[in-house]
């Protein structure tokens, strides 16, 4: 195959040592993608949704995560095909430009690549239907901004705000308690947000897990948590007012990057290098106290003689603290890091109104709370949970209530869930399409067809006949005109989203219709596959 | 069809727990045999994906062969496992503690994986009924498997065990008793929790003895959870009996040469410090002399060094030193000299408690005197236990901490009563905090069961089910109880059923007579927070377990033989 003949009809290679590779050409490459494509997305299908099921994932080394969460399914999949790959790629993006709806984007392409397989089976050209598609996908983009709703929200109204997080955690394990859990995703985001520029910096909230208690327990602490304890056990338990010197200096001696050496050979020179030394412990303890630090926190360790003398002075310190907790400490209590004593000022300090520490159950686990900051705008969410999965999976479900609250307030833009978006937009397009003339008619016809098979995988798991409720609702929705009829997954009763509070963000979904696009795009197109096959 | 294991279909149940506690037998399972799974490859090789039903299943078989493993265990006449590591030595232990036993093994099904996980919690977080928190979520696997073979859906199951969930703790909160006003009563029951506890112990036999000392124990803590506080220490010889509360310090250490062995009105310092040759901590410092007389100016220098750092440690006005680093000989040797006690390596945790215990500070400089506090006691002496010296802190000043000696025939008895006095610690700190009581041997099981049964009849939809359901797992561990006893189990929770249906009626299993008995009468009862613990988690666990429809399992790390 990968054979040619120059002009005097001797052969050459093309493809280096191509008894190893293998390769796929044409059409049944482009079946094989679709296929490998299709297979991804049918993993994730059943986690669609309030009642969508979980994955149990055991890693190369034996740890289990159970999760529905799309992106993290995808990641720790350990996938192997290189369209796999990109169906992996294509959650991650989702994930880290908006953080929710992970599971859907990859349902959503997985479904066009099957409405796609169909087309090519007819006999349509690979690249007319890529095309088809980005005609189709503009035209829902479009239609979504059309059917989106403003909602108002403020620092005193968080209500909204709340609803929409819970729509997001009742898709999660989490959803017994997901009001409380909503709620704390909205303070933190609103306590770090800024409302002016229309900015949340997710790196001010800390999500902190730790084993044990009850889900209920989980709690936001404004400020910051370490998992440290004082250096010394004597030290005091609880310090109000604090003002915190933060050092990533070691209370030791200096150690000069220069090589050096000190030659002793004299008693004398070994006494004074002996009294340098215990006068340096002691500048280094007085320094602190001289600005009036009451509590310092440092990256390295402390000698013996060090702690002591802290301890002695009066001065609780905390040692090995984390290079990114030091910053967030330095952010929350409005300090200055510093790295040598000598540059050690009043100004430099943090302020906390109360540290103190706490432990936990029968073990000796401490934890380090440092509250009531200067810059209140550092805040941690302390999770816990029966066990360490559960608190995994809860760190999960709050990164994607956090993100939800972020866009909302980037763009309070919202369109309503349970479907009601997807099919709407699909009546949006299949109206469209007839005014296409050529081929790319049928192409945006099939999008239409999976935009309603996202609607159908929803209605699926949450165990209701697909295709009955599917056309009830597409139904009302052209009668009364109204693109709030969803999907009742939670059997409450009623049809319209809008009364039963389900919300998703228009950035989110507009994000998840492109994506899903773009990869199939890029997967039509591909006509070509060479792999090495020694596996 | 792709890369099934074979192994996940036992034919008989008895089988299960052979494939699924050998981590050594996978190698059978290659899925990347198979000629098929290259049309649709998608995982890496020996990766392997269950759906639906069989990862249901496997999931299912997994959680129910560790409940069966630990079950055995349940109740005062369960029996104990031997287990025996693989590392060097093959060491054997001895327990029926479920913790502990589940933490030993090594499990290869990841459901398995996460019931081992909510018992450790269980330990970690209330300290005991880590065998029932597994049996209970087991039980609820073992009915939620029937249902699905039934035609529910999994999510209907879970929305059920959540409503019965929530029925059953509030069943217990009013069925509980709250003593914290009175303390003569608090303390009986304190008294009964351990006693209940520690009777599927080891400890049976001496249960009153024990409990005596773990409830005596707990009140010097005064609240506090720090268990810390309470030494343990576990000498080998003589009976379980001889074990012994001191209201005292004891270090196991001996006093050095030539040193006082007893002192009165004892002045403690206790310090960190280095007391061999001091070294100099500034960075690249190093001798360098030129002839063999400046090297013994220089080791003068450094014994003058020594000596002076004797000199300020005794200028405290101290007759005891307690140091967590070595003493070398020659400040041993100074210290002897003034007539005071050294004691060397006492590791940290004995530091901080003799710190806690005598009031005093733990020093590492030695130039203010003045300010170090220091820390007392009436008397130091040297006392023998067995065949070993330790050195004995008696009328210390804080009486928050104490030491608890026990005495047994072997190391692997010993070992087993400390885990099962740990348990009982761990359960009346946790009591003292949260002081609501409930009766035990399997009475708060039965009421639950009642208050459940009764929701499931109110509640319309397929959720009765698996209501029904719950309660069925509820009373399955009275049965483990009765069984493991040798009773007759479906007699007794029969018998045990029909009491309950009495209002305000205080029957469990009296394991002894065999038969149904008063269990306020019988004084056995169990803290409200453990049984909480136990009903959440459990539930909590069944949940996550319940949800998972699909398992996919990564290739395992190749790891080097390092043989």
């Amino acid at each position: 195959m990968a054979l040619a003949f120059d002009e005097y009809g001797r052969p050459f290679i093309i493809l280096k040592e191509q008894e190893q590779k293998t390769r796929l050409r044409g059409i049944e490459a482009q079946k094989a993608n679709i296929s490998a494509g299709k297979a991804v997305a049918r993993i994730l299908r059943t986690s669609l949704g309030p009642k969508g099921m979980d994955k149990m994932l055991q890693s190369p080394d034996g740890d289990v995560t159970i999760t529905n969460d799309g992106a993290t399914i995808l990641e720790q999949m350990d996938v192997d095909n290189q369209i796999a790959k990109l169906m992996v790629e294509l959650s991650r993006s989702q994930d880290y430009e908006i953080g929710d709806g992970t599971t859907g984007v990859v349902v959503m392409a997985g479904a066009l690549l099957e409405q796609a397989e169909r087309l090519l089976e007819r006999g349509i050209h690979p690249i007319r239907i890529a095309e088809g598609y980005e005609m189709a996908s503009r035209i829902a983009v479009e239609h979504l901004d059309h059917i989106a709703q403003k909602f108002d929200f403020g620092p005193t109204n968080i209500e909204p705000l709340v609803q929409t997080c819970m729509t997001t955690l009742s898709s999660k394990i989490v959803n017994r308690c997901k009001r409380p859990l909503a709620e704390i995703a909205v303070k933190a985001v609103l306590s770090v947000a800024d409302l002016e520029r229309k900015d949340v910096n997710l790196d001010l909230i800390k999500v902190e897990g730790k084993v044990g208690g009850k889900l209920e327990d989980t709690e936001l602490v404004y400020g910051i948590t370490v998992d440290k304890d004082m250096s010394h056990p004597q030290m005091p338990k609880k310090i109000d007012d604090a003002k915190i010197a933060i050092l990533t200096c070691p209370f030791e001696p200096p150690k000069p990057k220069t090589k050096h050496k000190v030659d002793i050979d004299t008693v004398e020179k070994f006494q004074t290098l002996r009294q340098q030394e215990q006068k340096y412990f002691d500048d280094m303890v007085q320094k602190c106290k001289d600005v009036g630090a009451t509590l310092v926190i440092c990256q390295w360790g402390f000698d013996d003689e060090a702690n002591h003398l802290l301890m002695h002075r009066n001065l609780p310190a905390v040692r090995w603290v984390g290079g990114v907790e030091l910053e967030l400490i330095a952010i929350a209590t409005g300090g200055r890091i510093v790295p040598r004593f000598q540059e050690l000022t009043p100004e430099k300090l943090g302020r906390a109104g109360l540290v103190r520490e706490k432990s936990f159950g029968t073990t000796k686990d401490k934890m380090l709370y440092i509250e009531h900051c200067a810059n209140s705008r550092a805040v941690t969410i302390f999770i816990r949970g029966g066990n360490k999965m559960m608190i995994e999976e809860t760190k999960r479900s709050i990164h994607d209530a956090l993100c939800v609250a972020r866009n909302l307030i980037r763009n309070n833009s919202i369109v309503y869930g349970g479907g009601s978006a997807e099919i709407s937009c699909s009546i949006a397009v299949e109206a469209a399409a007839d005014k296409y003339p050529g081929v790319e008619q049928y192409a945006i016809r099939a999008f239409a067809d999976a935009l309603d098979s996202v609607s159908i995988a929803l209605a699926e798991n949450s165990g209701l006949q697909p295709i009955e409720t599917l056309s009830a609702v597409k139904s009302q929705q052209i009668k009364e005109n109204n693109p709030h009829f969803g999907i009742d997954c939670n059997d409450v009763g009623t049809n319209d989203m809008r009364e039963q509070n389900v919300f998703e963000t228009l950035i989110g979904k507009q994000q998840q219709i492109l994506l899903a696009t773009q990869v199939v795009k890029m997967i039509l197109k591909i006509d070509d596959v060479i792999s090495p096959s020694d596996f | 069809l792709s890369g099934i294991r074979i192994s996940d279909f036992p034919k008989h149940r008895a089988y299960d727990q052979v494939f699924f506690l050998c981590t050594k037998t996978q190698s059978y399972s290659r899925p990347s045999y198979f000629p098929w799974r290259c049309i649709e490859k998608i995982l890496k090789d020996d990766a392997s994906e269950e759906k639906g039903e069989r990862a249901r299943m496997a999931s299912f078989v997994g959680a129910i062969a560790i409940t069966d493993l630990v079950k055995t265990t349940l109740g005062p006449k369960g029996m104990d496992k031997i287990l025996q590591s693989t590392g060097r030595g093959h060491e054997v232990t001895v327990t029926n503690d479920g913790a502990t036993i589940l933490k030993s093994l090594h499990i290869d099904n990841p459901a398995a994986k996460v019931l081992i996980d909510i018992s450790k919690v269980q330990d970690d977080e209330v300290g005991d009924g880590t065998t029932s928190v597994v049996v209970l979520a087991g039980e609820l696997l073992r009915e939620a498997e029937k249902l699905v073979a039934a035609k529910i859906h999994p999510m209907t199951i879970i929305s059920g065990y959540r409503m019965a969930a929530e029925c059953a703790r509030n069943a217990l909160l009013q069925r509980v008793v709250d003593n914290k006003e009175n303390a003569e009563k608090f303390k009986s029951d304190l008294m009964k929790i351990a006693m209940t506890t520690l009777s599927s112990k080891i400890l049976s036999q001496d249960k009153e003895h024990f409990a005596q000392l773990a409830v005596d124990a707990v009140m010097r803590l005064k609240g506090s959870t720090n268990l810390e506080a309470i030494q343990i220490i576990k000498k080998p010889g003589g009976s379980l009996k001889d074990s012994f509360l001191d209201e005292g310090f004891i270090l196991d250490k001996k006093i050095g040469l030539g040193q006082p062995k007893r002192i009165e009105n004892a002045k403690i310092l206790v310090a960190n410090t280095a007391m061999d040759t001091d070294k100099v901590k500034i960075y690249g410092a190093r001798v360098r002399v030129d002839s063999m007389s400046k090297v013994a100016e220089i080791e003068g220098a450094e014994k003058e060094k020594m000596r002076e750092k004797v000199k300020k440690i005794l200028g405290h006005g101290i007759n005891c030193f307690v140091n967590r680093q070595l003493i070398y000989n020659f400040p041993e040797e100074l210290f002897a000299d003034a007539g005071i006690l050294a004691i060397e390596h006492a590791d940290f945790d004995g530091i901080e408690r003799l710190a806690l215990v005598t009031g005093g500070e733990i020093a590492s400089t030695f130039d203010n005197p003045e300010s170090v506090k220091l820390g007392h006691c009436k008397l130091i002496e040297e006392i023998m236990i067995g065949e070993d010296k330790l050195i004995h802190f008696s009328g210390v000043e804080m009486g928050q901490a104490c030491t608890i000696v026990l005495r047994g025939a072997s190391h692997h008895v010993l070992d087993e009563a400390e885990r099962s006095l740990h348990d009982a610690l761990c359960v009346l700190s946790q009591t003292v905090n949260d002081t609501r009581v409930l009766l035990g041997g399997g009475w708060p099981e039965m009421v639950m069961a009642k208050e459940v049964d009764e929701l499931a009849r109110k509640t319309p939809g397929k959720k009765s089910h698996a209501i029904e359901a719950f309660s069925r797992a509820l009373v399955a561990i009275p049965t483990i109880i009765a069984d493991n006893a040798g009773l007759d189990s479906a007699d007794l929770v029969a018998k045990l059923r029909a009491e309950h249906h009495k209002e305000g009626c205080n029957a469990g299993i009296d394991v002894i007579s065999g038969s149904v008995g008063d269990m306020a009468e019988l004084g056995i009862s169990e803290a409200f927070k453990v049984k909480q613990a136990v009903l959440l988690s459990a539930t909590e666990a069944a949940e996550m377990i319940l949800r998972v429809d699909e398992i996919i399992t990564c290739a395992p790390r190749k790891r080097e033989d390092r043989m």
